[in-house]
């Protein structure tokens, strides 16, 4: 709290970004977790929330007419435009934000103050909801071939690794200390992905450090001992998930990759995925390109492919695709490893998961497959989407690139998968956020050393309370294509522009009615009927044989939702014309921030006639989330409810 | 028949279809006087039959003494077809050529077609401008039907009737056709109920370098607007682009002699570039390379979305100076036959809930396209394979339509139709065995007899089973102005027409199949269980004498 130098301003505008619609008035707090803004002037209560841990920058801009705007940019791609009456207060703000948004210690994060009302066996209910043993038991491991391996249960051999490894019980504890002893940070060949139908496995890794010539007779047995655990195979894949070059550099500073002629059995590939720094810039531009105000179709497509971000796309998703061929179609084991083996191969191995195991595109098997891949095998997410106020060399959007490998399979296979986008985007809000507990620091033993299960919660259990949001009306567990593997089409032009989460609050771009919604309302109205079918039934069965008198018929009805899906969802929205002539009819979104608040459009400048129109649907009046009352500090607004909408 | 003299090889057998997404098919191959035909001549293996006229270009190749013929649709599809001998195959090529080029509209095969279903509704009575006339006379009194073009000789692009301000008489008409380009004075697009304001369209104006002026014609658009209102003029031509049409005899409505008219210009472009423009963009479709960037250059350097963006924004623009402004519009570029009914008939989409249903888009389709003299014959002539010099070829139409689609995009349940009906009035346009889309003006179709000799589109569109495939599941009507997003980031890439042939569509289709699925057993399950209310109710109140002591 020390941080807050001012913890009220009233007067503020809101200006929201790509909105032709007028700036909204109120009061600003600035609480230990969230800068809040509420609209004074609502009838409704409209309440806007921000996590501290989701901005990404604060910035003061050039003093306007209304007063001293400063432009907050958050992680999920949110901007919002503050602007406060006097210069002091703004600077105020400014200086507050930049610190709240920076913790420096983990404990200043907001997941260790949020207490929902759980006890201490509910927290820790919550906290097995996802269970890795069960799940590793599903892929078909433990069998005769396979075990768990008690040798990193303190976390001796390799500290950014998980407690419970699975390796071939062929491979005798000195060949795993061997081998982590030549693989970068002691992380060894282990498995991350059982197929129980061609007994192929997916393994995972760091690069082993053979500099220019050095080997590893236990690190080459490692290797053998994979490959025989797949008994149908004669040889298995190394996939270096890095460029060539990259890999062939690392070679000079003793780290490097797999030669061929010193591992029996191996066909090598390279896939060329860039490295973090590379990945980082690229979304930088990619988020300049959809922060572009009203850009023309030449600037967004030439922004759209300068900055590689759709390729890089191509490339992982491609890296998938080879790795479940070999897994499914050739039955040949794969070793996937980087540099480090947390980033590219968490991706990479995540991505063939999805395409070879129909288990994760389901609601639970993606929050098990995040688990299992990126939080337990030491994806560093406190470094990648900074947590805390550190190394910014260190962010990089990693996992946004696995959330849209799967969006961008979800465009390709509608109804394979049994949730939808809001999901995907749901999920990189909370690797954001700092709300909950599971993707805190860089490892399962420091999660263990800071004591996140004991201090903060789980967020699958919240998200699963809350599913009904995440389902895919498509989704069919008996439909051809939930079944199997996938094999999508990696041609560039199956891939676009991910609007709904880099545009995601620019809610004039995104289409006015929504066929999720629609099908949604549809669903659930079904499900309503088939109840209100069954009770009928029951009923006329009841009337017809006993023929008693007075049975009371329950006169329930079911919501007519067909005519409400049919409106726009935002009806508002739907009967606002864009500004489809910069400014010259009307008054442009541009001037909002400068004039002071007008009413409605300003009709026809030219002419300096000003019709007024009285058509109903001319309001602009903004349907807002319900708040309770207001933000105190225990009763914090469930953010997934924003989401949603 | 003059058709035997074109076609040299009649049949060959021992030919090999490849064709996208299907398997191989090996079988005899025929030429008729229309169509290309494969068959296996085994029961159950489909055949192939494509119109000539839908062919836009054949490629030979030769191996040995084995030849490959490519055919390229203008429906975008390529197939290829591998033929044993050389002579054959070069007989076939020729053959091909020469029918898929026929200049004779009379030689076309709507002139030959006979349909296999009997014709309930004929599409050719169903849209005539008195029809249309009636719907407007039952909201305004201000306008009238005038036969000044009985004989297509006012403006031999207009229909025989046409719709104008009651108090202008023939007279004015006749001298107001004579500044504007092509005779197309301003006549009425479209009446906007909810506030009276309308929408006009014609050819530019004549005014030449030295200014000409005419009354009549000042006298004919005012006569449109309220007293004390004024209206804006778009121009879809950039100022640029307008001022040297000045040295063409054309030009625009300057600012002194139409002082009650604001002017905004706009930038769509003109035939000759939008068919370059379809041309990149199919072959950025059809590149086989692998490269995200070669794919995103070609696509932005095709233009294609910029033109989908330029249009729909004009449309956008017009629809909001009369719903929002309370204004009337006159909508222009050159001709006023391309980019002024682009404007126009998009415009309604969003302004008018009954452009979106099948009917209401036939008839829009009809009156602000076919009847306004579109000329569908010059420019679907070839589509985006064609690789000689365009003549008057321009996917106008098609952009069109790609816009429609856009808007149902982003409104998904404000159509009555699907993203199919746009696809197949697409491949209708480019060929078909119906007589609708054939001609460039009403006079010509006239002069055809089409109505005599072909079958309407809308006949066989209309037709229950037909109609049934076009229908959106999710369309509940929405009595709205839908006002879409013309940012790039909403406006998407056509899929259905573009990469149709490139990539399979099996699992949009079952996605679409479901979402029918899902919809229809909910239908299924309301009409159950009001029928089981019903039934409960009528036993109940059966029953209630009883209850009463």
């Amino acid at each position: 709290m020390e941080h807050i130098r001012l913890p009220k301003v009233d007067k503020v505008h809101l200006v929201e970004r790509g909105s032709s619609r007028r700036p909204q008035v109120g009061t600003l707090y600035l609480t230990a977790s969230h800068t809040i803004f509420v609209d004074s002037e609502a009838e409704v209560r409209n309440e806007t929330w921000v996590h501290h841990s989701l901005v990404r920058n604060v910035e003061k801009q050039n003093v306007t007419s209304l007063g001293y705007p400063l432009l907050i940019q958050c992680k999920n791609f949110q901007v919002i435009q503050l602007i406060i009456p006097q210069e002091s207060d703004c600077n105020d703000v400014v200086m507050s934000l930049v610190r709240l948004s920076r913790a420096e210690r983990y404990e200043e994060l907001y997941c260790f103050s949020f207490k929902p009302n759980l006890d201490k066996t509910e927290r820790d209910q919550a906290w097995n909801f996802i269970d890795l043993r069960a799940e590793y038991s599903r892929m078909g491991v433990p069998n005769k071939l396979w075990h768990l391996s008690p040798i990193n249960r303190e976390y001796r051999v390799c500290d950014t690794y998980p407690a419970d490894l699975f390796v071939p019980k062929s491979a005798t504890l000195p060949v795993i200390v061997g081998s982590s002893k030549f693989r970068s940070r002691g992380r060894f060949p282990t498995l991350s992905y059982f197929c129980k139908e061609t007994q192929a496995a997916i393994c995972r890794s760091s690069q082993p450090l053979s500099g220019f010539s050095a080997r590893c007779l236990e690190d080459e047995q490692m290797l053998q001992a994979i490959m025989k655990s797949n008994p149908g195979s004669q040889f298995m894949y190394v996939v270096d998930t890095r460029p060539k070059l990259n890999a062939m550099a690392n070679r000079a500073t003793g780290k490097g990759y797999e030669s061929e002629d010193n591992y029996t059995n191996i066909k090598f590939q390279f896939i060329g995925i860039e490295n973090i720094h590379v990945m980082r810039n690229s979304q930088q531009k990619l988020i300049e390109v959809s922060d572009l105000r009203s850009p023309s179709m030449g600037e967004f497509l030439s922004g759209l492919e300068n900055s590689d971000w759709l390729k890089h796309i191509q490339t992982i998703l491609n890296a998938g695709k080879f790795i479940a061929k070999a897994v499914a179609e050739e039955g040949v084991s794969v070793l996937v490893h980087c540099s480090d083996g947390w980033d590219r191969t968490a991706q990479v191995c995540s991505v063939a998961s999805v395409l070879l195991d129909p288990f994760y595109r389901t609601l639970k098997g993606l929050m098990v497959l995040i688990e299992k891949d990126w939080v337990s095998f030491g994806h560093k997410f406190s470094h990648r989407y900074s947590h805390l106020d550190e190394d910014p060399k260190e962010v990089s959007p990693v996992i946004d690139q696995f959330l849209e490998c799967v969006w961008q399979l979800m465009e390709q296979f509608p109804c394979a998968f049994e949730y939808n986008e809001r999901f995907l985007i749901s999920i990189h809000n909370h690797v954001h956020s700092c709300h909950y507990g599971n993707f805190i620091s860089n490892c399962e033993k420091e999660r263990k050393d800071l004591g996140i299960k004991e201090k903060t919660h789980s967020v699958w259990p919240h998200l699963w309370t809350n599913k009904s949001d995440f389902m895919n009306p498509l989704f069919r567990t008996d439909h051809s294509q939930t079944q199997g593997v996938l094999r999508p089409l990696t041609t560039p032009y199956c891939f676009k522009f991910w609007r709904g989460l880099y545009n995601r609050f620019d809610r004039g771009l995104h289409p006015r009615q929504s066929v999720l919604d629609c099908l949604m309302a549809v669903k659930e109205e079904t499900q309503q009927l088939e109840e209100l079918l069954a009770d009928c039934e029951q009923k006329l069965a009841a009337l017809g044989k006993e023929q008693v008198n007075g049975v009371c018929v329950n006169k329930r009805t079911v919501n007519q939702s067909r005519a409400l899906w049919a409106q726009p969802a935002h009806i508002s929205l739907a009967n606002t014309p864009q500004d489809y002539n910069e400014g010259i009819l009307g008054s442009s979104p541009k001037d909002w921030s400068l004039q002071q608040k007008e009413t409605e459009s300003t009709g026809l400048g030219l002419f300096g006639v000003t019709p007024k129109t009285s058509d109903p649907d001319n309001s602009d009046q903004e349907s807002s989330s319900g708040g309770d009352s207001f933000p105190s500090e225990d009763s914090v607004k469930d953010a997934d409810l924003d989401e949603a909408v | 028949m003059e058709f035997a003299e074109l076609i040299k090889t009649p049949r060959v057998d021992s030919v090999v279809l490849h064709r996208p997404f299907l398997p191989t098919v090996e079988g005899t191959l025929c030429l008729t006087g229309h169509h290309l035909i494969l068959s296996s001549r085994q029961d159950n293996t489909e055949e192939l039959w494509l119109l000539h006229s839908n062919i836009d270009a054949i490629d030979k190749r030769f191996v040995g003494s084995l030849g490959t013929i490519i055919v390229k649709c203008k429906d975008l599809r390529i197939i290829q077809l591998d033929i044993p001998g050389m002579e054959e195959c070069l007989n076939i090529a020729s053959s091909i050529e020469a029918l898929s080029t026929l200049d004779s509209l009379s030689l076309m095969y709507p002139f030959f077609y006979r349909p296999m279903f009997e014709v309930i509704e004929d599409g050719w009575n169903l849209f005539s401008p008195a029809e249309a006339f009636k719907d407007l006379e039952s909201m305004t009194d201000e306008w009238r039907l005038s036969e000044i073009n009985k004989d297509f000789a006012v403006c031999p692009s207009y229909p025989s009737l046409v719709t104008v301000p009651k108090d202008i008489d023939d007279d004015t008409l006749c001298k107001a056709a004579a500044f504007r380009h092509g005779g197309r004075f301003p006549v009425l697009s479209y009446y906007h109920k909810k506030n009276g304001m309308v929408m006009m369209r014609a050819g530019q104006p004549l005014t030449g370098t030295n200014g000409r002026r005419c009354k009549e014609d000042e006298k004919l658009i005012n006569a449109t607007l309220r007293p004390g209102k004024r209206g804006y003029i778009i121009d879809t031509r950039t100022i640029a682009v307008a001022q040297q049409a000045k040295a063409r005899g054309g030009g625009f409505e300057q600012e002194a002699n139409y002082p009650q008219w604001r002017r905004i210009h706009k930038a769509i472009e003109r035939s000759n570039i939008l068919q370059e423009s379809l041309i990149k963009l199919v072959e950025a479709c059809n590149d086989q390379s692998n490269s995200m960037d070669r794919w995103l250059s070609k696509l932005e350097a095709s233009n294609w979305q910029s033109h989908v963006k330029e249009i729909l924004t004009t449309a956008c623009l017009a629809a909001q100076c009369i719903d929002r402004e309370g204004a009337s519009v006159l909508v222009h570029g050159t001709e006023g036959t391309d980019s002024t009914l682009q404007v126009t008939s998009l415009a309604q989409i969003i302004l008018e809930p009954v452009c979106r249903t099948i009917r209401g888009f036939q008839a829009l389709v009809e009156r602000e396209w076919l009847q306004a003299g579109h000329p569908f014959q010059q420019r679907c002539a070839q589509s985006a394979y064609s690789n000689g010099k365009p003549r008057s070829e321009a996917p106008v139409f098609l952009l069109f339509l790609d816009c429609v689609w856009q808007i149902l995009r982003q409104f998904p349940c404000s159509f009555e139709f699907n993203e199919h009906f746009l696809v197949t009035l697409f491949e209708h346009a480019y060929a078909s065995q119906f007589g609708t889309f054939l001609g460039n003006s009403a006079a010509e179709r006239v002069k055809l007899k089409l109505s005599r000799k072909t079958v309407s589109l809308w006949s066989w569109v209309n037709r229950p089973q037909e109609l049934e495939r076009f229908v959106n599941p999710l369309y509940e009507p929405n009595s709205l102005v839908i006002w879409p997003s013309v940012a790039p980031q909403s406006l998407l890439l056509w899929e259905g027409v573009f990469l149709r042939w490139n990539r399979s569509t099996k699992c949009l289709d079952e996605a679409y199949e479901e979402m029918v699925h899902i919809i229809e057993y909910n239908k299924e399950l309301q009409n159950k269980v009001n029928s089981l209310s019903r039934q409960l109710a009528q036993l109940e109140t059966e029953d209630s004498p009883l209850q009463s002591p």
